[in-house]
């Protein structure tokens, strides 16, 4: 009745997360910055400054890796017929818990996706964002426990699933209109970074390629960073999470044998050594995209699929990169931001009042 | 006929977590859940499987699923 799908096999989750290790250990070669082959957070950052919703001309580039994550699960939903056009479900409050994500993930300097790649390239310093991330998804079970909901989604018009499909699409086609010229920050409308990570990149081509398989193969495995944490505390399953262990092993070896392998915690790529700011950034951002149902990987594949609420998530994030970079609250390489601290503290009571608040059932 | 859990509209892990307060609630018994994505389906059924229900029937219309688990 229905065709299998292999991918939502233990050996199937399994394989799509040594892919995905593999590949994003190989950007790095092909031109992504350390430890950075993919990063969700970093690249809809990059993604926010090409637009020119934040100046900090170190991290603007329209990162094919983002439309291809959208694209590859639009392709794959379509294939097998789970495009559905869907939302409704607490729109304002998922973008706000896109922003307060991905303030704490920039405080840190990674989503869930590049914690693991630094951990996968020797950086100790991840070791203190996973713990954070996985407290932060530990406080939001708490809240799911109580009976934690955002509300029901609804089936809407077909059109409505495709708004940020088509978005990307037209990402692509910027791109496209507007190349990067050698030594110039600007190219028509969009901005590129002429130094720092926004001006590492594989060859536009790879990075679509590679981010379309992404997004297919995380479409049909239903892949998720976050879910892989939330599974094991709430009901001891470890299958999300052996496709993540996967990925770590397999970028870990990849980057073992192509030399990309520096153990350490000083002088790390694009990374602080502040532990306790990489705690509570990823504490942040863990609760934020456990409340709102998906790593920001998955929230991109889900909008793929026709997810409004998930592509209102995505927005919100990018958003969130914006203010971060423009408010000073982003982390460097020398460490948190100005205003950092603060915005941790506001993103955690934030976190907490959705938590508390959204319940079906009294505690 | 068993009880039946609406967990349409709804993504993880609501519907799982409903399904898994309801199998412990029943013990054994028959219990229908109704899903409309393909990952609450999954996920569902694997949840259900590892508490040692069974999916004994599955039903596709409109873009819903009706999955009936049960355990002797």
């Amino acid at each position: 009745m229905f065709s299998k799908n292999y991918f939502v096999t233990s050996w199937g989750i399994i394989g799509v997360g040594i892919l995905i290790g593999v590949f994003a250990a190989l950007l790095q070669k092909w031109g992504n910055p350390g430890n950075m082959g993919i990063c969700v957070a970093c690249f809809e950052r990059d993604v926010a400054g090409a637009l020119g919703l934040h100046r900090a001309g170190v991290v603007q580039y329209m990162r094919p890796e983002i439309i291809g994550f959208v694209l590859g699960s639009l392709i794959a939903a379509l294939i097998f017929r789970e495009f559905r056009s869907r939302g409704g479900s607490s729109p304002i409050v998922r973008y706000m818990l896109g922003v307060f994500a991905m303030i704490g993930a920039l405080v840190f300097l990674g989503c869930p996706w590049r914690a693991m790649l630094r951990l996968a390239g020797g950086d100790g310093n991840a070791i203190f964002g996973l713990l954070g991330l996985i407290a932060g998804i530990w406080i939001a079970t708490f809240f799911m426990k109580s009976g934690y909901d955002l509300g029901r989604s609804h089936k809407t018009y077909t059109s409505a699933g495709w708004i940020l499909p088509i978005t990307m699409l037209g990402f692509l086609i910027l791109m496209l209109i507007f190349p990067q010229v050698q030594g110039q920050d600007k190219s028509g409308i969009l901005s590129y970074s002429l130094k720092g990570p926004g001006a590492m990149h594989a060859p536009l081509i790879i990075s679509l390629a590679v981010g379309l398989g992404v997004g297919f193969l995380a479409q049909r495995s239903r892949f998720c960073t976050m879910g892989a944490f939330r599974d094991l505390i709430l009901f001891r399953q470890v299958h999300l999470l052996s496709g993540v262990m996967a990925l770590l092993i397999a970028a870990f070896f990849t980057n073992f044998i192509i030399g990309q392998f520096h153990p350490g915690f000083e002088n790390q790529p694009v990374a602080h050594t502040m532990a306790l700011w990489n705690f509570a950034g990823m504490v942040v951002a863990g609760m934020a995209f456990a409340l709102a149902g998906g790593c920001p990987g998955r929230q991109l594949f889900m909008a793929g699929e026709g997810d409004g609420d998930a592509a209102v998530f995505c927005l919100g994030m990018i958003t969130g990169a914006g203010l971060a970079h423009n408010f000073g609250l982003a982390s460097s390489p020398k460490g948190i931001g100005p205003y950092g601290i603060a915005a941790v503290i506001i993103g955690f009571l934030f976190c907490l009042f959705i938590g508390f608040t959204m319940r079906k059932k009294s505690a | 006929m068993g009880k039946t859990i609406d967990a349409r509209g709804l993504s993880c892990p609501q519907p799982v977590l409903m399904t898994l307060d309801e199998i412990s609630a029943m013990n054994k018994g028959d219990l229908v859940v109704l899903v409309d994505n393909e990952a609450a389906r999954e996920n569902v059924i694997r949840a259900a499987a590892s508490q040692g229900w069974l999916m004994t029937s599955i039903q596709s219309e409109d873009d819903e699923y009706r999955i009936t688990i049960s355990k002797e």
